[in-house]
């Protein structure tokens, strides 16, 4: 069997172009309504649910043969995920790939916005396994589409005072609401909410997809998107005490990594472009140790 | 004989790579509706009859399909040949009722009907609305209108000619509708613009 044969018979990005038509149909409606969730018709994917059906869609409903496209795994181009849809999109789009933020056109991600500030005419692509923010406070979708057409959203509100009221702060880490344009409140997917202020008026459009539970939103460059909170508990974002022990970036978002089981660990950026980029220009954290060429 | 001479046309003039045109047209569309304002050049990719002009005949092509009920107005539903040209290449149904429309095409801009009259989608399903392709002369040289809203940083400013007299005051109501309301494209030769109903129109610069 020559696989090259068979792989020419796969239309250009994997979908048919009736499938296209529909999800990019969903796209412009999700644009026009920055926050709403749009159904649509997903399709199975050659990958389960849980692996970036919806991203993969909305990714593959955009993608031309001239973009160069990055995919992030909580903010990793190494990971599972990234490398087995980085690879995917190879094979059935033939498509330029890169692990550089700057050069990306379109950067799909699993859970984390990248460090580097996205620019205008950049598409980032999440991928959204719950797009419904009231969906744990109200499992009824009838329910929660009625509480968005009158823009209730009190519920949510209570949510964030008992946590406050429990743990005398807004104890919710990822997934954490904002509001979009003062109209639409919308789950940001699982990003940590160190992200969240990345969003705010944005130059890069952003796409949302949930596969599973068929919905697409998007937010459009330059819209305000807003992290709920009070006047007395105002949002605040993730703060580290140690910088990055590769890099020794501060400001970005860190991963633990457990070294041994004597409680040895090390704090490293989350964003493997950004960290090996500043490694490159010469920043050295402390447990960064020698490069491979002095080793030698 | 005769029969294949006259309907020749609509067999003809559409995309010449439906997947790769019909991306790169989305693209334009995508980014006219993300970026309102923000003039999008385009490529004549499609060669329809006219009055239909290269523009909207490949957004017809890359939008419209079998799912997508399709609305005319009068210049065009009266046209045999446009509406055969659109039948063949999108296999889109046409509507005679504005509020069932997916997709509304009006050559003549200055005679759109009111905004209200198209799907407004419902409070829970804003997005079950018409999106309207509006022919208009250009899409510069007109009375200076401001824009601002999301998509754009500060302001945008367009002049597009061949809009009706009353659009400043219709699209007032459709964005007092929000989220329900109807989304526009402004297709001319040269390219288009998007106008989703989240942006706010005044006059001046």
């Amino acid at each position: 069997m020559n696989t090259h044969a068979q792989l020419a018979t796969y239309n250009f990005a994997y979908l048919d172009e009736q499938t296209k038509r529909m999800i990019r149909r969903a796209i412009l409606k999700a644009i026009a309504i920055p926050g709403y969730q749009v159904p649509f018709a997903s399709r199975e994917m050659p990958m389960p649910y849980g692996w970036g059906t919806g991203g993969v869609q909305v990714t593959a409903s955009v993608l031309g043969p001239d973009d160069t496209l990055k995919v992030i795994d909580q903010g990793a181009d190494d990971t599972t995920n990234a490398v087995s849809i980085r690879a995917f999109f190879q094979k059935v789009a033939n498509v330029a790939v890169t692990t550089s933020t700057a050069e990306a056109t379109i950067i799909q991600t699993r859970h984390r916005i990248p460090e580097e500030t996205l620019k205008e005419g950049q598409i980032l692509v999440y991928q959204v396994p719950i797009p419904e923010p009231l969906r744990f406070l109200e499992p009824r979708e009838t329910e929660t589409r009625k509480m968005h057409a009158l823009e209730e959203y009190g519920l949510m509100h209570v949510k964030l005072y008992e946590d406050i009221a429990k743990n005398g702060h807004i104890a919710t880490t990822y997934a954490y609401p904002v509001k979009v344009e003062g109209r639409y409140v919308m789950d940001p997917s699982p990003t940590p909410k160190f992200d969240n202020p990345k969003m705010h008026r944005s130059e890069a459009l952003q796409l949302f997809g949930a596969g599973r539970e068929k919905r697409i939103y998007a937010v459009p460059p330059y819209t305000d998107v807003v992290s709920l909170d009070f006047e007395d508990h105002p949002f605040e974002i993730q703060k580290f005490d140690e910088p990055c022990a590769l890099c020794g970036a501060r400001n970005v978002y860190l991963d633990e990594v457990i070294l041994n089981d004597k409680g040895g660990r090390m704090f490293v950026c989350s964003d493997t472009d950004h960290c090996e980029k500043r490694r490159a220009e010469g920043h050295v954290g402390h447990l960064a140790g020698e490069a491979p060429e002095t080793a030698q | 004989m005769t029969a294949q001479a006259t309907h020749s046309s609509a067999f003809q003039g559409g995309f010449a790579n439906p997947v790769f045109d019909g991306q790169s047209v989305f693209r334009q569309v995508m980014n006219a509706l993300a970026r309102p304002g923000m003039k999008t050049a385009f490529d004549g990719l499609t060669e329809p009859p006219s009055p239909l002009i290269a523009t909207v005949g490949s957004i017809a092509a890359t939008l419209f399909d079998h799912d997508t009920k399709i609305w005319l107005d009068p210049v065009l539903s009266r046209n045999e040949a446009v509406a055969g040209w659109l039948t063949f290449h999108t296999s889109a149904p046409m509507t005679r009722q504005t509020l069932d429309a997916d997709f509304a095409v009006l050559a003549d801009g200055t005679a759109m009907p009111s905004l209200e009259s198209f799907a407004q989608g419902t409070q829970e399903y804003p997005d079950r609305s018409t999106t309207l392709i509006i022919q208009i002369e250009a899409l510069e040289g007109g009375r200076d209108l401001r824009l601002t809203g999301p998509g754009i940083k500060d302001f945008q400013t367009i002049a597009p000619q061949g809009l009706p007299e009353h659009f400043l005051e219709q699209w007032a109501g459709n964005r007092s509708r929000f989220p329900r309301g109807v989304d526009i494209i402004l297709a001319a030769g040269e390219g288009i613009i998007g106008l989703p109903r989240t942006v706010k129109i005044e006059i001046g610069s």
